[in-house]
């Protein structure tokens, strides 16, 4: 290192850091110690991810009513399945995320351009043109499908046995029942693209408990620092580590 | 009633690329210059404070630094038979917001340009006659050639602290076997850094590039592969490749924004003021319009307020450029049926094509690493690198792997056919995540009579203004070119062996799809030229009409580059500026005459 260089402290910032990110940025978050300790180096990866740290039943919702919860849990556990690959959705607390979502600007349309006149028949390629905003759609679109499913056999969508559901879900996919509040496909790619989303994001969001999503791909979290790994056709051999200091 | 606030000798709307180069510049030569931006005060620390900066939800997904277009977006319609609908949710284009603009989470890829589009008109009625040019095509000379550019060209690198490889400097062969672009011009420098180390995935794509006969080299990025410290002592770390670059704030110091080039070498001046949370509604003209007075914009608290200025610089981004020239009355409109007018004139984008190549559980392609200017290269179908007669298109296209990192939320990517859901989409997604090669065609966009940009009838912003209107579709001529690209990018994909390969590309009929991410590259609509009959500013950036007003940005392209733009925006910027500088600044007026 050269004389100018021991001179600015923020150099020495960045040199020190490069190597040290994920353990000293940690630990200014004043996480307990036995994460912050752990050198990546020093630890291989568990062969199976933990189990999720809390099971979905104990989180109370605090926008979706008891028949809509049903509604959430079941279906997010037919879109991400517990299965041989591992934990689900339920286990990585999809249901719990949703919920939370349902309290933000997003849920409410407020990151949406959303002055009149709307087009809700437009082309596909002109982009959301509806008026509903993601609130009015899991509450329309669940009890519509409940409402449909109900027509068909008496039960509601969450009293289906599991190749039922999937059924259905493909039926929703497909734009098939014609529901008058909320077209289906709508309804269908929200609580798909929110499943992935609480089943992917970092844990500070409520989803990805045990950040069992991402042990399920190999993606690292919030790692953040691959100067060694750039060039290596080699498996990255260290668990995923979430922002608030979480080892998987 | 509008606060009316002391004049200043250069207002500058917008702080972002443009915004931050025009400020160093005009402070230089003694200016008092006072930056508006609209959006709030951003930086390293605390927006791009680790770990929480790693958090896809909230940057990739819910799009937390770009544009609010709750506030303000754009209408779009396919062709002026079409009533224009609103773009309610960011999708094909992310514009940015606040200190830093798009400059403070762009990628960082970081290009010149092929000479020939500059001269994209000439070049073409040159090699191949005037009749290979569609009639309805309306590309033209830039007005400014590379050799004028190169020096600014280089500033600009060594401000942002490019790395890179050069092929030629001063006409000597520095780079082959080392991972230059045999096709690229002339330079009179080598980059600042050596170009980064290539990921396996651009690795894969070079071997293959190379085995089916095209010659791979490094892109140049704006991600450092050094340390760094730039000619305005800006400081920079190296690049550790976290795989959040693209749409976040570098937590590193190592991607090129102008808060860490540029913003350091203003705060301590006394002739520079940075005013965030400042949206500028117009230009305000004096009685002859041919003059402005300072703008007009809404504070943070809602107030109106009226900045007075000898020199007004629109530095908001190309889209917004467009619209505060038509909202304030500078330059005459154009209308596509007469083909009268420039302000909106030659509105083009980009022609993307995507493959994306799947592999077995030997191939780590690890796709969570990554660098957002990081990458392979081919410039073989780029420009009017390859005979362009028997195929019948204008216009050409890059090709690369350009691995920025991606993310399992919106970055997973499976084999054509898998479901969207439930087991077998677990399982692909298991087995595919790090494990494929994602390589685009970058290809240039050509400017039609049709494409353009005017004010909505219907929609308007928060502040009661026409939202912008967007007159957009695929002609024949990108159709063509974008298939062509898809079959000599996919002999690519294919020699890297591959389980399966995924396509999107386009298909004759297809329109502009609003909703997918393609790039922020946007151009035209304001553009420079030598006749104020088709070009709104001239080849310094100055309007035609209104002398004291000068408009950077991609605005100012009179059609798209195969490349990304940034690099040229910033080449022309200080070209403008030194124009400033020396002509203007000493006798007000015109720099050209019409
Ligand atoms: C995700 C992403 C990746 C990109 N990657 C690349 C890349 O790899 N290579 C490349 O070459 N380019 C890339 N770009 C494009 C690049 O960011 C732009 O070309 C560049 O930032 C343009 O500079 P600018 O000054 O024109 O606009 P910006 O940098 O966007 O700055 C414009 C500023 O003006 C402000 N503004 C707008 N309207 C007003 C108003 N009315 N009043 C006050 N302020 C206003 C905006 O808030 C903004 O801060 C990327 C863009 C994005 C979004
Ligand atoms: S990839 Fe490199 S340049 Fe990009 S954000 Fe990460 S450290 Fe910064």
């Amino acid at each position: 290192m050269s004389d100018q260089d021991r001179d600015n402290p923020r150099r020495e910032f960045l040199r020190k850091s490069l190597t040290l990110i994920p353990v000293v940025t940690l630990a200014g978050t004043g996480l307990g110690s036995s994460v912050l300790q752990a050198a990546p180096e020093s630890t291989p990866a568990p062969a199976v991810p933990k189990p999720a740290a809390a099971g979905a039943g104990e989180y109370q919702p605090s926008f979706f009513t008891a028949e809509e919860w049903a509604f959430i849990n079941a279906a997010v556990a037919q879109l991400i399945p517990n299965d041989a690959q591992g934990p689900g959705a339920l286990e990585a607390g999809v249901p719990e995320y949703i919920d939370r979502q349902m309290n933000t600007p997003y849920a409410a349309g407020a990151l949406w351009y959303m002055q009149g006149p709307f087009n809700a028949d437009a082309a596909p390629e002109m982009g959301w043109q509806s008026k509903l905003v993601p609130k009015d759609i899991y509450r329309l679109g669940i009890a519509a499908t409940d409402q449909w499913v109900k027509g068909l056999s008496g039960k509601t969508f969450a009293e289906q046995d599991s190749a039922t559901r999937d059924d259905l879900l493909k039926q929703l996919e497909a734009g098939k029942p014609q529901f008058d509040a909320v077209p289906a496909k709508i309804f269908f790619n929200l609580l798909l693209q929110n499943t992935k989303e609480g089943f992917f994001c970092d844990p500070i969001h409520g989803g990805n408990k045990g950040m069992v999503g991402w042990t399920m791909i190999g993606f690292p979290g919030a790692r953040a620092d691959f100067m060694d790994w750039v060039e290596r056709n080699e498996q990255y051999p260290f668990p995923a580590v979430s922002i608030r200091g979480e080892r998987a | 009633m509008a606060t009316v606030m002391k004049k200043v000798d250069a207002v500058i709307v917008g702080f972002g690329w443009t915004g931050a180069i025009m400020a160093k510049e005009l402070t230089e030569a003694g200016l008092n210059v006072l930056a508006l931006e609209r959006g709030p005060m951003q930086d390293t620390y605390p927006d791009g404070n680790y770990p929480q900066v790693i958090d896809e939800l909230t940057y990739s997904v819910r799009k937390k630094l770009f544009q609010d277009i709750s506030k303000e977006t754009v209408t779009i319609r396919h062709s002026v038979n079409d009533i224009a609908l609103p773009n309610r949710q960011l999708g094909a284009f992310l514009p940015g917001n606040g200190v830093g603009g798009a400059g403070l989470h762009w990628s960082g890829v970081h290009f010149r340009v092929d000479p020939i589009e500059l001269r994209m008109r000439s070049h073409y009625e040159e090699r191949y006659g005037k009749s290979f040019i569609p009639k309805d095509m309306t590309i033209q000379d830039f007005g400014v050639s590379y050799e004028e550019l190169e020096p600014f060209f280089d500033f600009a690198e060594k401000v942002f602290g490019t790395s890179g490889q050069a092929w030629t400097v001063k006409g000597q062969l520095v780079g082959q076997g080392k991972g230059g672009n045999p096709y690229a011009a002339d330079r009179s420098n080598p980059f600042p850094l050596e170009a980064q180390k290539n990921t396996v995935s651009a690795q894969l794509f070079g071997k293959a590039a190379t085995e089916v006969g095209y010659k791979p080299y490094n892109l140049p990025s704006a991600n450092t592969s050094g340390p760094y410290t730039n000619p305005y002592g800006a400081q920079m770390g190296p690049c550790n490749f976290c795989g959040f670059c693209s749409g976040y704030v570098c937590y590193m110091y190592s991607k090129a924004s102008p808060n860490v080039n540029i913003l350091p070498a203003l705060k301590p001046l006394p002739n520079f003021e940075l005013r965030p949370n400042s949206h500028v509604l117009r230009v305000n003209l004096d009685s002859t319009k041919s003059k402005a007075t300072g703008v007009t914009y809404i504070d943070g608290q809602g107030r109106e307020i009226e900045q007075p200025a000898d020199l007004v610089i629109l530095g908001a981004f190309q889209l917004h450029n467009v619209r505060l020239m038509l909202l304030s009355g500078i330059g005459k409109p154009y209308d596509p049926i007469s083909g009268e007018g420039v302000v909106g004139r030659n509105f083009a984008y980009q022609n993307m094509a995507t493959i994306k190549a799947f592999f077995d559980k030997d191939t780590h392609t690890n796709n969570f690493i990554g660098a957002g200017g990081n990458g392979v290269a081919v410039d073989d179908f780029n420009a009017d690198n390859f005979d362009h007669g028997p195929h019948g298109f204008v216009g050409g296209s890059p090709m690369w792997v350009n691995q920025a990192g991606s993310r399992p939320i919106a970055g997973t990517s499976n084999p054509p056919g898998t479901p969207a859901w439930g087991s077998a989409w677990k399982r692909a997604t298991a087995d595919y995540y790090t494990h494929q090669v994602s390589m685009d065609a970058h290809g240039a966009h050509q400017s039609y009579r049709g494409n353009y940009l005017d004010l909505d009838p219907v929609y308007r912003d928060a502040y009661g203004l026409p939202l912008l209107r967007m007159t957009f579709d695929w002609q024949e001529n990108d159709i063509r070119m974008n298939r062509f690209m898809v079959e000599k990018m996919g002999k690519i994909a294919q020699a890297m062996g591959p389980k399966a390969i995924a396509v999107i590309g386009k298909q004759v009929g297809d329109h502009f799809n609003t909703a997918s991410y393609q790039t922020t590259h946007l151009n035209g609509g304001a553009i420079m030229g030598t006749d104020p009959k088709t070009s709104a500013l001239n080849r310094y950036l100055q309007s035609w009409d209104v002398h004291n007003v000068f408009v950077p940005g991609a605005s100012a392209f009179p059609q798209g580059l195969g490349y990304n733009p940034t690099g040229l925006v910033a080449a022309l910027t200080y070209w403008s500026a030194k124009a400033i500088r020396e002509q203007y600044l000493k006798n007000p007026g015109p720099l050209v005459q019409a």
